[in-house]
């Protein structure tokens, strides 16, 4: 191959070298360190969970002892939300498109990028400790007064971790914000932004300020846990109930840094498998902020049978019963948009008819939980498992897959095979349906969540949910490996493969360090397929 | 009892059958809102399949009258769902007066129930059917929560405080108990059985029961043997208030302010008394934290809401 000799080179050749890597400022280079990262600990969790679903099989604790399987939970929960799922979407694909859809070099500060990084590093490396300590026992929840008193593990480590990789949110969530203010091209007016932008303008907002409360808390749990201070603990005082408030005060809007990033996603593939215009654009752009604000006002919905006030649990149901609109409206606004449409059948609609299929179970099963009298009976069953699971993985982690597939030849210049692809996302839908309706039947029935040993009449419905798991892993695996393996052939991907608008497909794959030849300038909407009908002739 | 194979909970108790209705009605509309949009998508992309690979969309941005609609229909529904929702939530929460008032006192890892007569079992709880049971509930260490799955309620068991749950059982059977709170190595050991027996069936076995005395007994008994008695009297000549007819009136603090007089206050007033300190009165009370058991608590609770001054 011959270069021309002033031709830039792209941001994975520029220069080589692993310091050049662990010192990166590139935004796009900093999104393949999380990218890297997240997956090692997706790996992590997944094989906890392995070994949850494999105690699960019977209804006796016959594979670990109690306290084992306890700690499994816990860790699976803690890795998969903290280290897995809030900076997935965010960190990797949010980092690597952010600053491209605003047509700038990178974001606004890109050492403070490098630092969220290493601040993820630390806080995942300290949870990990406790991990090989012996291992946390208390729930990803962190509940008081047994966390900070009756348990025995290495809590304080752990939530030290999640503590310190709280910061990396943080700092992630003000860089985009900032970038998205400051730094946009001319011409990119507010509602010319591709909705991942928005999407992810309003994740931000949750991150900033959300997660100081989360860390306070849990400086609150170590301060009693190690200097006796009563603030949860009734015997010295406190009061445990004020735990849960905090700790759902961040933790329910973090649910929607899961999972608004997704829909971001959603919204851009959506827009490019069917190569137009996001119908009502303007709502979808507005649902997430609407989400993002009033997801701050239902932390109580967790807590029905809490011994909350009554009157406190009303207002909690009614708000909860309003936050299903704005993602109704979203999910209409998708399907929409398929209306008249031009759609492919590559592999990132496979993704999208997915997560829009989960999605829609995840956000319906909400109104179930959000009715309090009904959740009086369905809180802290596997009917909650269920729900949870089809909003974070079924919605979350499957658009974060889209996600994946659809910039994987923009972020590596390779393409994976189709066929594989869409073998993945059925593999993935299967599973997941086979492993968690079930499990929706075995909480109505009654089942607890975060038990070790069930009755005898739960079993069928849990093997089945076994046997599921076993499919999903095996769809999970398969992407992986492919993806990988894409890693070592020649970089074949065009610049713009499917023939979607948008400033990241205008540059070259991969793009080259400072993503833009010329500062570029926008003179038209979002989606605009049909005003570039024309142009697109390159693939 | 259950079949070994069970797709739907038994319904034993007066609310589970309008539980189940409310879970019904929202299962009918996210049934129709799934098919809907589920079958809209897969039609759409079907029917407007890409056919050549320069083709795009056409170009449609949206309308308002749509949006709105879909804004409402979603939110009128959301509203049902949410008044229902809640007006069952009332009748959970709110005991009819009538109703038996059984204790339950979680601890690491059982359940200790004390009836009014005095009969104490553990893991186990004997109701009649038919009857109001009330349920008030303690923690000896961290969270627990009480389930009952076929009765469909459940009430978290908080340290420092006391709760309450209620139901009626309408069928006779055993079912199941379980810890919904996680609470630590045995959390899913925490587990026990609800024997709902006919009324007269539940007097034999209450009357088969060995006892030492009523919880009412047995707080008056602990009334005197943790020295109450030294401070509380029945005439003013006492260091501390007179109980007397205290359940449910309106208590004036030290610092001015009113609290009723409730379980949870009588609560506080003994394990924490500087919290919540009468009027006109010194903050001498010694705390009984440690010292009294949650069920010597709920015996003492018991003995004090029968105090009556004389007429
Ligand atoms: C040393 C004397 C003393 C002893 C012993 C004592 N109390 Fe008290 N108690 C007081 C005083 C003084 C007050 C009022 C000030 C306050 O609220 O702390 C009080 C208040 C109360 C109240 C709140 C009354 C109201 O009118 O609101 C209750 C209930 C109570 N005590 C129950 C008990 C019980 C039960 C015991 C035994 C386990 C006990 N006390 C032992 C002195 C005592
Ligand atoms: C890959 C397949 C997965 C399987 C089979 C699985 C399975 C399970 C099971 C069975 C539980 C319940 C444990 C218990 O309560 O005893 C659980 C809990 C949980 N899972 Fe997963 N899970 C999977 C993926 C994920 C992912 C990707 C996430 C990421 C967000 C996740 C987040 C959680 C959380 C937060 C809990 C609660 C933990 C707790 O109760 O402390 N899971 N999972
Ligand atoms: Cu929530
Ligand atoms: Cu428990």
């Amino acid at each position: 191959m011959n270069h021309a000799v002033n031709e830039p080179r792209s941001y994975l050749d520029a220069p080589y070298g692993v310091a050049s890597w662990l010192l990166t400022k590139d935004h796009k280079r900093i999104a393949l360190l999380y990218l890297i990262s997240i997956t090692v600990f997706f790996l992590i969790g997944a094989l906890f969970a392995a070994g949850i679903r494999a105690e699960l099989m019977t209804p006796e604790g016959d594979l670990f002892t109690a306290d084992m399987y306890n700690k499994l939970f816990t860790l699976h929960g803690v890795v998969m939300v903290f280290f897995f799922l809030i900076p997935s979407i965010p960190a990797t694909l949010g980092n690597f498109l952010v600053p491209i859809m605003c047509g700038a070099k990178d974001l606004a500060f890109p050492k403070i990028n490098l630092l969220s990084w290493y601040l993820y590093l630390i806080g995942a490396t300290l949870t990990l400790g406790a991990v090989f300590m012996g291992g946390v026992d208390t729930g990803w929840t962190f509940y008081t007064p047994y966390s900070s008193m009756a348990s025995n593990t290495n809590v304080t480590l752990a939530a030290v971790g999640v503590f310190i990789a709280g910061f990396s949110s943080i700092l992630t969530g003000f860089n985009f914000v900032v970038t998205i203010h400051r730094m946009r091209a001319p011409g990119l007016t507010w509602f010319r932004m591709p909705l991942f932008l928005w999407a992810m303008y309003a994740t931000s907002l949750v991150m900033i300020l959300g997660t100081p409360v989360v860390a306070i808390t849990l400086l609150m749990v170590g301060a009693e846990a190690a200097l006796g201070f009563g603030i949860f603990d009734p015997r010295v005082g406190g009061d445990p109930v004020l735990f849960q408030h905090l700790f759902w005060f961040y933790s329910h809007p973090a649910v929607y840094i899961m999972i608004l990033p997704g829909m971001g996603v959603i919204s851009e593939l959506v827009a490019a498998v069917s190569r137009k215009q996001i119908f009502g654009y303007s709502f979808v752009a507005y649902s997430s902020l609407a989400i993002a604000i009033i997801g701050f006002l239902v932390w109580g919905h967790h807590m029905f049978v809490s011994s909350q006030s009554i009157y406190a649990g009303l207002v909690f149901s009614i708000i909860t019963m309003i936050v299903a609109v704005p993602s109704a409206v979203k999910t209409f606004n998708w399907t929409a948009t398929l209306y008249r449409g031009s759609i492919t059948w590559e592999s990132p609609t496979y993704w999208v008819i997915g997560f829009i299929g989960l999605f829609l179970v995840g956000g319906l099963t909400g109104l179930f939980l959000g009715a309090m009298g009904l959740d009086v009976h369905l809180h802290d069953t596997y009917f909650v498992v269920a729900h949870f699971h089809y909003i974070m993985v079924g919605g979350g982690v499957m658009a974060f897959l889209g996600g994946v597939h659809f910039w994987w030849p923009k972020m590596t210049g390779r393409t994976y095979p189709e066929t594989l692809g869409k073998i993945s996302a059925v593999l993935v839908f299967v599973g997941f349906n086979l492993t968690f309706l079930p499990q929706f039947v075995v909480g109505y029935l009654g089942m607890p969540r975060r038990y070790h040993a069930y009755p005898e009449e739960f079993q069928i419905l849990n093997v089945v949910s076994t046997g599921g798991a076993s499919v999903l892993g095996i769809g999970y695996l398969l992407i992986i490996g492919y993806l990988v393996a894409s890693m070592f052939k020649p970089r074949n991907a065009t610049a713009n493969p499917w023939g979607a608008t948008g400033l990241e497909w205008d540059i070259p794959s991969p793009p080259t360090t400072f993503n833009f030849e010329i500062d570029p300038v926008v003179t038209e909407d979002a989606y605009n397929y049909a005003g570039r009908a024309q142009k697109t002739g390159d693939n | 009892m259950q079949s070994t194979f069970p797709l739907f909970p038994q319904a034993a108790s007066s609310v589970a059958s309008e539980v189940d209705l409310l879970y019904f009605f929202i299962l009918a509309v996210s049934a129709f809102f799934a098919i809907l949009v589920s079958a809209l998508v897969v039609f759409f992309a079907v029917k407007y399949r890409r056919r050549h690979p320069d083709e795009v969309g056409h170009d449609i941005h949206g309308s308002i009258a749509l949006e709105l609609l879909w804004c409402v229909i979603p939110f009128v529904l959301a509203m049902v769902m949410f008044f229902w929702g809640a007006s069952l939530y009332f009748t959970l929460a709110r005991p009819p007066a009538d109703a038996m008032d059984i204790f339950v006192v979680g601890k690491q890892w059982m359940w200790k129930v004390q009836h009014p007569s005095g009969v104490r079992e553990i893991n186990e709880l004997h109701v009649p059917i038919g009857r109001p049971v009330r349920i008030t509930l303690g923690s000896e260490d961290v969270l627990h929560d009480y389930y009952i799955p076929a009765f469909r309620v459940k009430m978290d068991a908080v340290p420092g405080k006391l709760t309450t749950m209620w139901f009626t059982a309408t069928k006779v059977g055993t079912y199941h108990i379980f810890c919904a709170e996680y609470c630590g190595t045995q959390h899913s050991g925490m587990i026990g059985q609800v024997i709902a027996m006919e009324p007269q069936d539940y007097e034999a076995w209450i009357g088969g029961g060995r006892t030492t005395g009523t919880a009412v007994e047995n707080g008056e008994r602990l009334f005197t043997t943790m020295a109450c008695i030294t401070c509380h009297k029945t005439d003013t000549s006492g260091r501390g208030p007179i109980l007397s007819d205290v359940f449910g009136s309106t208590v004036d603090l030290q610092d001015g302010r009113q609290v009723v007089a409730d379980e949870n206050y009588l609560r506080e007033s003994i394990m924490n008394p500087q919290a919540k300190v009468v009027r006109e009165f010194q903050p001498i009370m010694p705390t009984f934290q440690g010292t009294l058991s949650e069920e010597n608590l709920l015996q003492l609770i018991a003995y004090i809401k029968t105090l009556k001054a004389p007429q």
